[in-house]
């Protein structure tokens, strides 16, 4: 348990029909905590939120505000709003009256509306939209909308629900300082759901990484980047080289044949495991240039591409049995031999066991996509 | 940009043929006398009708509030159903429908009858017999059956078409059920209303065959008055033009109103309640 711990799912578990939808889940959000979640598409994001906010029922746990059970408590009676996936403003209403919607139903008096709609309207720089349509918003505009509709109420929980999802690359990048600025000023805790692994990353406290229903990995983003809990995460949180190798001893890790130097210590002799390597922490250097060992001791690959990425050039590096990917600052020539030098701390280890049921899992379901859950769940 | 023009001449020519042309004659004969001359007597004389415009509008109006009344909830109702009962309770609001429209209205009449179906089971009740035939009720009960389906069908449409999220939308807001419903679901539905008033109050205003059937003579409307222009006893086209013209223009004005109520709720619905 956290510290100041305002929201907990225990052993949640929800099904639409038969089909499981969350497994058991665990997860616990401390007051004012940026927490996200992050997973590819149908992984369960969007019902997790919906059962925080109360649109849906747990089928089996509990979910806890404070310490009050809210399990039956009706969204009107939580204090928690919602930003929605498709921003559902009413369009009945303009501008001003959606975002003053939630204070009318309160019967907040009606100069203390006008003075708060103004400060939502100057928050979301949208001062002189009050009396537009929203239907004649473009999207950027009206995710704003949603997000004062919203913040006004000032929550303790503001969920929010993909709520960048609609807007081009430049207004997202723009919109994520937006949002960070404001869950700093608002001491409010977010619970926010992407399946962009740079926005979570870029803006939350906590990042909480899913597949299938199920919670795989959960810390900061610096733990999440640099120590994926197993192959999804490391795959899904950024491209990465993710390779099978052998524990050969404390420190020692072996790999496509050739042994290098590592941080990681408490494996088995032997134990097979998974590795990640980022494409940044790949150098690539010629057979006399200073290296970690000689040489003539690391894995050597021939440059297939090279393509200019803006900051970076990205490469692919064909070595015997894995292709790797690499970035660098430095252009290699294609064609060109190069020697793959790896910092020990930047080899990165994985239990193998976790590993494969997640790749395993995958796998399976591409072969047989109409297995029952419940199979999988037997054999683990 | 020349062909797609071509392909309307068609629809102009029908337009002309069957809308324009009727409606200058129309004209033509509610400005003459039988003689052909130009008079605006047929309008000045038309107060003599003022009770039968007077009747009318009221029986259409009270049939429409009733409608509505009726149909609203009817149709709120049939849009939480499940999706296949939903269907089942659409075909059982049109089933009266696909029958004749005169057989559904003599079938009320053998119902409402001083000896007819609903006296005879008052009395075996052995309760007092009831003269509701020939009378406006009867007239308005006829309009209310009719009718009734044109004012359910587009409310229903419009409740099903708000969409989830907003109801949902509006909880999260701090809306209770009932506030839901206020501030969210029936102005959105609000199209829907005036839609089904017009469907209803346009054909009840000028109907002539229900008050025939269940008003007997003395509950006579516009619409048997202009009947009785053109085929009854008190032949006279250009009369019945003159009032036919000014039946029209009062419908223009009213479905112009309701149009004008809707554009308003357009984005201050809740002001409405
Ligand atoms: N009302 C429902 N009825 C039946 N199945 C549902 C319902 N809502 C969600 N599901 C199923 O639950 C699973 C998880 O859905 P959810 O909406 O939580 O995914 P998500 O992680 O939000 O995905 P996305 O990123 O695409 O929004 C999906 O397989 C979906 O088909
Ligand atoms: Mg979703």
């Amino acid at each position: 348990m956290k510290k100041n711990e305002l929201i907990r799912l225990s052993g949640v578990v929800k099904k639409f029909d038969d089909e499981i939808v969350l497994k058991s889940l665990d997860l616990s959000v401390a007051d004012g905590e940026f927490v996200t979640l992050l997973g590819p598409s149908g992984c369960g994001k969007t019902t997790t939120l919906r059962l925080i906010g109360g649109f849906e029922k747990p089928d089996e746990g509990d979910i806890f505000f404070g310490s009050q059970r809210i399990n039956d408590v009706p969204p009107n009676k939580r204090n928690i709003n919602t930003v929605f996936q498709k921003y559902a403003l009413f369009p009945h209403l303009n501008v001003e009256q959606n975002i003053a919607f939630g204070l009318n139903i309160r019967k907040v008096d009606r100069k203390e509306t006008k003075r708060r709609v103004a400060e939502m309207l100057e928050l979301v720089n949208l001062r002189g939209f009050e009396k537009r349509s929203v239907t004649s918003l473009s999207g950027g505009q009206q995710q704003r909308v949603a997000i004062a509709r919203a913040v006004i109420q000032q929550p303790k929980v503001l969920l929010l629900d993909e709520p960048l999802g609609a807007l081009d690359l430049k207004l997202r990048k723009e919109m994520q300082v937006e949002l960070k600025k404001l869950h700093e000023t608002l001491d409010m805790t977010f619970i926010y759901v992407t399946h962009d692994q740079e926005e979570a990353l870029t803006m939350s406290d906590t990042v909480v990484v899913m597949n299938q229903g199920e919670i795989l990995q959960q810390g900061t983003p610096i733990d999440i980047y640099n120590e994926p809990a197993n192959a999804f995460v490391a795959d899904f949180i950024g491209q990465s080289n993710i390779i099978p190798g052998i524990m050969r001893q404390d420190r020692v890790i072996e790999f496509l044949g050739t042994v290098y130097d590592c941080v990681d210590t408490g494996f088995a002799r032997n134990e097979p495991v998974d590795i990640v390597i980022r494409p940044e922490d790949l150098l690539l250097i010629d057979r006399d240039d200073r290296s970690v060992q000689p040489a003539d001791r690391l894995l050597k690959g021939r440059v297939q591409t090279c393509l200019f990425k803006g900051v970076h050039y990205e490469m692919l590096i064909e070595t015997e049995g894995f292709t790797f990917m690499a970035n660098s600052t430095v252009a290699c020539e294609v064609g060109s031999e190069k020697y793959l030098d790896i910092d020990p701390d930047n080899i990165h280890i994985m239990k193998k066991s976790s590993i494969e049921t997640v790749t395993e899992l995958e796998h399976r379901r591409e072969l047989d996509p109409s297995e029952p859950e419940e199979e999988e769940e037997a054999e683990r | 940009m020349r062909g797609s023009k071509a392909f309307s001449y068609p629809y102009i020519l029908w337009l002309l043929l069957f809308t324009v042309v009727p409606l200058f004659i129309v004209i033509y004969f509610a400005f003459t006398n039988d003689a052909g001359e130009f008079t605006f007597d047929n309008f000045s004389y038309m107060s003599l009708y003022a009770v039968v415009f007077w009747r009318s509008f009221r029986l259409a109006i009270i049939s429409t509030v009733i409608c509505l009344i009726l149909g609203y909830p009817l149709a709120y109702i049939m849009s939480r159903l499940k999706k296949k009962h939903q269907t089942i309770a659409m075909i059982l609001i049109m089933l009266p429908m696909w029958m004749n429209f005169l057989l559904r209205t003599y079938a009320w009449l053998t119902i409402l009858e001083n000896n007819g179906l609903l006296n005879n089971f008052l009395s075996w009740l052995h309760l007092p017999e009831i003269a509701i035939i020939n009378t406006p009720a009867a007239v308005g009960l006829g309009m209310v059956y009719n009718y009734l389906p044109f004012m359910i069908l587009p409310i229903y449409t419009s409740l099903t078409k708000t969409d989830q999220s907003l109801i949902e939308a509006a909880k999260d807001m701090g809306c209770s059920e009932r506030q839901v419903f206020t501030k969210v679901i029936f102005p959105l539905s609000i199209p829907g209303v005036l839609s089904g008033i017009i469907m209803v109050f346009v054909p009840a205003v000028s109907t002539f065959v229900i008050s025939k059937i269940l008003g007997g003579g003395a509950n006579m409307l516009v619409g048997d008055l202009i009947e009785m222009q053109f085929l009854g006893g008190a032949y006279n086209a250009n009369m019945g033009a003159a009032i036919s013209l000014v039946m029209m223009v009062i419908i223009m004005i009213f479905i112009w109103l309701t149009g004008k109520i809707d554009k308003n709720g357009d984005g201050e619905g809740s002001v409405l309640l």
